[in-house]
């Protein structure tokens, strides 16, 4: 199962990095989407996949069986879900107004702040 | 558990709630973004003398016993740190009250302000790698709201540059957290610095992976060689006040991350480090090239910024040098610069906004005249702009002697020399600005906005002339900041009193959890 997930974190990273390299702002977007979940699912996976066990200490014993997956990652994972989130909800915005405002989403267009 | 180090970063977070509250009346938010920015810089000055006199204080969240949870951190880098973001924080509010347009005031312009403060005050006091991933995203969340905020054409498209580059580092940061994670089954800096090297001793490989994705990730915040093409491309976009505090903090942020994580990295990787001297090389030279072409004085400063983290950079590919001395001169070098360079590049921002103000106009060929119009000015420009070329006896020649003489001890040559060629460029391109906006005369036919009222000129003046005396202070009596610079140097080079600081946290235990 580990190696599946792991290479669908490459396609991810790969297309991710792919569609950011277009000249098109709305893709740009989805390759920051895709680049992001393959970072996310990439620090998911550094926990360990584990089936049908989770992290909790049973009833009436005070540590945890092994053999669990180490939920910290999934913390973490969460907290960048969730960060990732806002990040490309306000990008999505900003590139709506970028391209209302200058008339075009095409990158190799966008040089009004280079030298 | 030591309230010093969770105040600077409490002060900030209050500061944008209440403003938030405030939401009605923009006089309230910012005299609340003042207030809270006043305090802000008290207790950041509290803790770094805590930190002088008592040595590392270290605060665990949650009252988790370290290395597990969260704990906040403070040595003496770090509190060096607080106290020129807190002073930054307090000129930033006082020139945005009166170079911030209302408009821009109801988007929430104050409140943001406390945000970036919290973001950036956070990350300087955080002892853990996952919590400075957090803080990094705070202070960009703001900074990505603070540059588009004014809606103008050229802000929209800078800001879909800054922030695209940015969410792309914030992801490999991420990535690297993970793995360190995994190599090693912490994310406390200090335990970090424990299990790292036996971790590299049994993969190097993975180690180099590692610290190849963090560098990369820090190298495109802080603007480095090849990866600073945003930096540029924004900063001038924003309103100066913006643009002053971005320039003074954000990409300084990247370079405390840089040091942070390679004199974690260094014993364990030192190969890697050693690129570092080459990348400070080329960073000082194309970075002062982009500043000698370019004719828009906030653009020149931006590609100055860049030249400058070159600079700074010096010290932390020095890690890789086998000499304890040069080690230690190197980073010593690399603290006085960062404290040198942010008092200086944020006054010529705010000299280049007032300039602004007074013209109407940023490119030079437009612009002249204010040497007679403003000699207050024209003087206050000189102090920042000749500590940023290095001429004595301010700041900058002994920021640039120290890495300067750390570069010769270290045999590292190819520096040394672009720092030469890049000291003098800076001052051709200070002269240029100097010449074009303050000397030569007005071209016939450019019309001026309306002069600024009193009040205007002490909100604008105040905080420059502040910024000015800090530079010529270290100028004339560099010896005390060099001392706190070289044990700042010693805490990060040989970090086992912070890792026993942090390690033998004693957490009481009250009642069950």
């Amino acid at each position: 199962m580990t190696w599946l997930l792991a290479i669908s974190v490459g396609a991810l990273v790969a297309s991710g990095v792919y569609l950011m390299l277009r000249r098109s702002l709305v893709k740009f977007l989805f390759g920051i989407v895709l680049l992001s979940h393959g970072a996310n699912l990439a620090v998911f996976l550094t926990g360990g996949i584990v089936r049908g066990r989770s992290a909790v200490v049973p009833l009436g014993e005070t540590t945890l069986e092994s053999g669990h997956a180490d939920p910290l990652p999934q913390a973490l994972v969460l907290t960048a879900i969730v960060i990732g989130f806002a990040v490309v909800s306000f990008l999505a915005v900003l590139i709506r107004r970028a391209q209302e405002e200058l008339g075009q989403g095409d990158v190799d267009e966008m040089r009004e702040t280079e030298s | 558990m030591s309230l010093w180090v969770v105040l600077p970063i409490l002060i900030p977070l209050m500061g944008a709630t209440f403003g938030w509250v405030a939401w009605r009346s923009t006089r309230v938010q910012a005299a609340i973004g003042v207030a809270a920015s006043s305090l802000h810089l008290l207790v950041a000055i509290a803790l770094l003398v805590e930190v002088r006199q008592n040595g590392i204080l270290v605060a665990p969240i949650g009252s988790w016993t370290p290395p597990i949870g969260i704990v906040l951190q403070a040595d003496l880098l770090g509190a060096i740190m607080v106290v020129l973001t807190a002073l930054l924080g307090w000129t930033s509010n006082i020139t945005a009250l009166a170079e911030v347009a209302e408009p821009q005031r109801r988007a929430g312009f104050f409140p943001l302000m406390q945000v970036l403060l919290l973001g950036v005050t956070g990350s300087f006091l955080t002892g853990d790698i996952f919590n400075l991933f957090v803080f990094f995203e705070v202070m960009l969340m703001a900074s990505f709201v603070l540059l588009a905020l004014s809606g103008e054409k050229g802000a929209l498209e800078g800001a879909v540059k800054y922030v695209g580059l940015n969410l792309f580092s914030s992801a490999l940061f991420l990535t690297g957290a993970g793995m360190a994670y995994a190599l090693t089954g912490t994310l406390n800096m200090a335990d970090l610095f424990v299990k790292l090297p036996e971790v590299a001793a049994q993969d190097p490989t993975a180690v180099t992976t590692l610290g190849a994705l963090l560098l990369i990730a820090f190298g495109v915040k802080a603007g480095v060689f090849p990866l600073y093409f945003w930096l540029p491309a924004s900063y001038h976009t924003a309103s100066p006040a913006v643009s002053a505090i971005f320039a003074g903090l954000l990409t300084k942020v990247g370079v405390y991350a840089l040091v942070r994580l390679t004199t974690i990295l260094a014993p364990a990787s030192a190969g890697l480090i050693d690129a570092v001297l080459w990348v400070a090389a080329a960073t000082m030279l194309f970075g002062v090239l982009g500043a000698v072409a370019q004719t828009h004085t906030r653009r020149i400063l931006g590609f100055h910024i860049l030249s400058q983290i070159g600079y700074m950079i010096v010290g932390v590919g020095l890690l890789a040098s086998p000499d304890p001395e040069v080690r230690q001169l190197g980073m010593a070098a690399t603290v006085f610069y960062l404290a040198h360079h942010i008092l200086v590049k944020t006054n010529l921002y705010l000299v280049a906004g007032t300039a602004l103000r007074m013209l109407g106009e940023e490119r030079l060929k437009y612009a002249g005249g204010l040497a007679k119009r403003a000699p207050w000015l024209a003087a206050i420009f000189l102090v920042p702009a000749f500590s940023l070329a290095g001429l004595p006896p301010l700041s900058g020649f002994w920021a640039k002697l120290a890495v300067l003489r750390s570069g010769a001890f270290g045999d590292a040559w190819v520096a040394v020399a672009a720092a030469a060629v890049a000291g003098v460029l800076t001052l051709v391109s200070m002269l240029k600005i100097w010449n074009e906006v303050f000397w030569k005369d007005r071209p016939e036919g450019e019309t001026s906005p309306p002069p600024m009222v009193p009040s205007e000129i002490w909100l604008r003046g105040v905080p420059m002339v502040l910024l000015a005396l800090a530079t010529l202070t270290i100028g004339l009596w560099p010896g005390p900041l060099y001392e706190i610079a070289q044990d700042a140097a010693a805490q990060l080079l040989d970090p086992t009193a912070t890792v026993d600081a942090v390690l033998s946290t004693e957490v009481a235990q009250e009642g069950t959890r």
